[in-house]
């Protein structure tokens, strides 16, 4: 699509209201934030931040890790590759640098798709571009931290991830914001671009503050043979949350998986689901949700399969557990198929403990507040499945900080 | 041990247990029959203090304490244990972690070398350990999990409800070793501590566990109770007809 029609179309999308989630007057928040100069390594971020760098996967030191990249509200302070074979920079780096990228941008999530990513081709303000050139694997994973430290701002972020012919990427990404920040909008938009025999693992957590919005705009567009495993962590209380990535598998046998961990205490709203189109022949996906909630918490998990040719098959399974009466899970698994032949099944399961659950384990000698979180942790306890070994145990590790914070 | 007086219990607006009496002695193993939807079940669930059983009238003492309105937590921590028929699966929670949990290590800590040899002696390879608890068992498996657990939780007093249910022979006769273990069966009358509460329909688990006496539990209480043989004997040639007469 030229460029000028891409940004006739965000103008004409501009105001226009997002299908799901509370709506966001983005008048609310302000475009102009500081200016912060760069640094030579993860260490020199500010003291206040370096706690939360861990909740977000993000090791400073970058040891074991294939590059780093760290954006504080609009300025990119560090991004830095180790690898050869892989390219990492902020995405208006790489569309001056590249000219053929303008072929890429908004293909795989519709530019006028509602007014956050009417506004964030608008009003980009950074967000990273990789890509792992083909054939490269590159085993130790890519760490990745937008934060937001200033009050009230908008950070309109555009990532752009290349996995060319035969690549392998992982990607570990935590979002953060500081926490004297009383509220703030984060809009990310993400898209994969998974070429043939590719496969890209993306994990991510996010720990933004109590009031802040976030909308994040995801596509990711599958060739034959290519692999996408997404998972997703959210459990710290926050204003709003609605995203619903769509996974386009054009490609024959390409897959995609969705994990996604959701706990929303404290008054949170979370609108999220995952959806996968299976067009390419024998595609496959598997879309997995675990949500809880409590104290004026409110989850809405979506899913959404498409079968659009004979031989796909997908799954999807939601479970959600109620913790409380002043708190609700409101689960909307969707089949569609349009061809013959094809595999589409799901559960959904949403309840409250059992109470001969927790009798059970007390049957042991646990006290109930025990048995119930002993149960809570196992509910969570998804098999991450897809990833390599340390990442795999790296996600465990947040998964349990961020449990151990809220139970 | 365990002296229940004139106990009743209701689930609901339902009287599930009416005025019934029993005691066990230390160094007793007691068996339990019945037909179905007598009380049985019901009737270790309450000794267990089970939420949904409303204790209505009469007490139950343990080693001299009433614990007739005590949390679980605290009967457990006094030495109540049971193996239950049908328990729940639960997701995420592996049968490791419950032995862990039985040890009296609290958290899900690794499966260490212990809980491996405990899990060896009933048939269970690592592997297994790390199952989801009773997720997709057999009903032979789920037998051996329940025995597996109160090997390492080692209570005083132990109820087995059906223990050797949905079990083929081999696995009934290991079974029925741990018990007799568990129950000081093996020992001495005069030596024996622990005592126990079993359940059976059939009868099989008393060809590897001696019992010391037998009760009948009909429409919530016990109708009858005497030499264990006798009235396995009785129950086995006229069902239960004579002691439903007897009740009467």
């Amino acid at each position: 699509m030229p460029e000028v029609k891409k940004d006739k179309k965000a103008k004409k999308a501009k105001d226009k209201t997002a299908l799901y989630g509370t709506d966001i007057d983005l008048n609310d928040y302000s475009m102009d934030a500081d200016d912060h100069s760069t640094i030579s390594s993860l260490d020199e971020i500010s003291d206040d931040y370096q706690e939360i760098l861990p909740m977000c996967g993000v090791d400073p030191t970058g040891e074991g890790r294939s590059g780093s990249f760290f954006q504080l509200d609009h300025s990119v302070v560090f991004s830095d590759t180790k690898s050869k074979t892989m390219e990492l920079m902020s995405t208006p780096d790489a569309v001056e640098k590249y000219d053929w990228l303008k072929g890429y941008t908004w293909n795989a999530v519709p530019v006028d798709m509602d007014k956050y990513t009417a506004q964030t081709e608008l009003n980009q303000t950074n967000g990273y571009f990789i890509r792992v050139l083909s054939g490269a694997k590159e085993i130790f994973p890519l760490q990745a931290c937008l934060f937001i430290g200033a009050e009230g701002i908008a950070q309109n972020v555009h990532n752009i991830i290349i996995a060319e012919e035969g690549s392998e990427l992982n990607i570990i990404t935590g979002c953060s914001s500081a926490h004297g920040v009383k509220s703030a909008l984060h809009l990310g938009v993400s898209e994969f671009y998974i070429k043939k025999n590719a496969k890209v693992t993306f994990t991510m957590v996010h720990n933004w503050g109590k009031n802040m919005d976030i909308r994040p705009r995801t596509g990711i567009i599958i060739e034959e043979g290519g692999t996408f495993i997404s998972n997703y962590i959210c459990m710290e209380p926050l204003k709003s949350l609605q995203l619903y990535p769509s996974a386009y598998l054009t490609g024959e046998n390409s897959r995609v998986t969705f994990q996604s961990i959701l706990f929303a205490s404290k008054n949170t709203k979370m609108d999220v689901g995952s959806r996968a189109f299976l067009r390419g022949k024998g595609s496959k996906t598997e879309i997995i949700s675990r949500a809880i909630t409590k104290d004026r918490g409110e989850i809405i998990a979506r899913g959404h399969l498409v079968g659009e040719s004979s031989g796909v098959k997908g799954h999807l399974e939601c479970r959600g557990l109620i913790l409380s009466d002043n708190s609700r899970i409101h689960a909307i698994p969707e089949l569609e198929a349009k061809a013959q032949d094809l595999e589409l099944s799901h559960e959904a399961a949403v309840g409250k403990i059992a109470e001969e659950e927790v009798f059970y384990l007390m049957s042991r000698g646990l006290t109930e507040d025990e048995a119930t979180s002993m149960i809570v942790r196992g509910f969570l306890n998804v098999d991450i499945s897809g990833l390599p070994d340390e990442l795999a145990k790296e996600t465990k590790r947040m998964l349990k900080m961020s449990m151990e914070k809220v139970l | 041990m365990l002296q229940i007086e004139d106990l009743s219990v209701d689930i609901g607006d339902r009287r599930i247990i009416e005025g019934l009496h029993l005691i066990v002695e230390e160094g007793e193993t007691h068996v339990l029959l019945g037909p179905n939807g007598s009380g049985k079940s019901s009737l270790l669930l309450t000794i267990l203090g089970y939420p949904r059983y409303k204790v209505i009238g009469g007490s139950i003492m343990f080693k001299g304490e009433d614990i007739t309105n005590m949390p679980t937590t605290e009967r457990i921590k006094l030495g109540v244990g049971i193996s239950f028929q049908h328990p729940p699966a639960v997701r995420g929670v592996r049968l490791g972690d419950m032995v862990n949990v039985a040890f009296g290590k609290k958290t899900e800590d690794a499966i260490t070398s212990d809980v491996v040899e405990l899990a060896n002696t009933l048939k269970f390879g690592v592997d297994f350990l790390e199952r989801d608890v009773n997720l997709g068992f057999s009903g032979g498996e789920v037998k051996r999990s329940e025995i597996m657990q109160l090997v390492a939780q080692n209570p005083e007093f132990i109820m087995f409800d059906e223990p050797d249910s949905g079990v083929d022979v081999e696995n009934v006769e290991l079974i029925g070793g741990v018990m007799r273990d568990l129950l000081d069966r093996d020992k001495k009358p005069s030596a024996r501590q622990k005592s126990g509460l079993i359940i059976t329909h059939l009868g099989f688990i008393l060809n590897y566990v001696k019992v010391d006496r037998a009760h009948v539990m009909m429409d919530g209480k016990i109708a009858c109770s005497g030499n264990p043989k006798e009235i396995m004997d009785e129950i086995m040639t006229d069902g239960y007809e004579r002691c439903r007469s007897c009740q009467r």
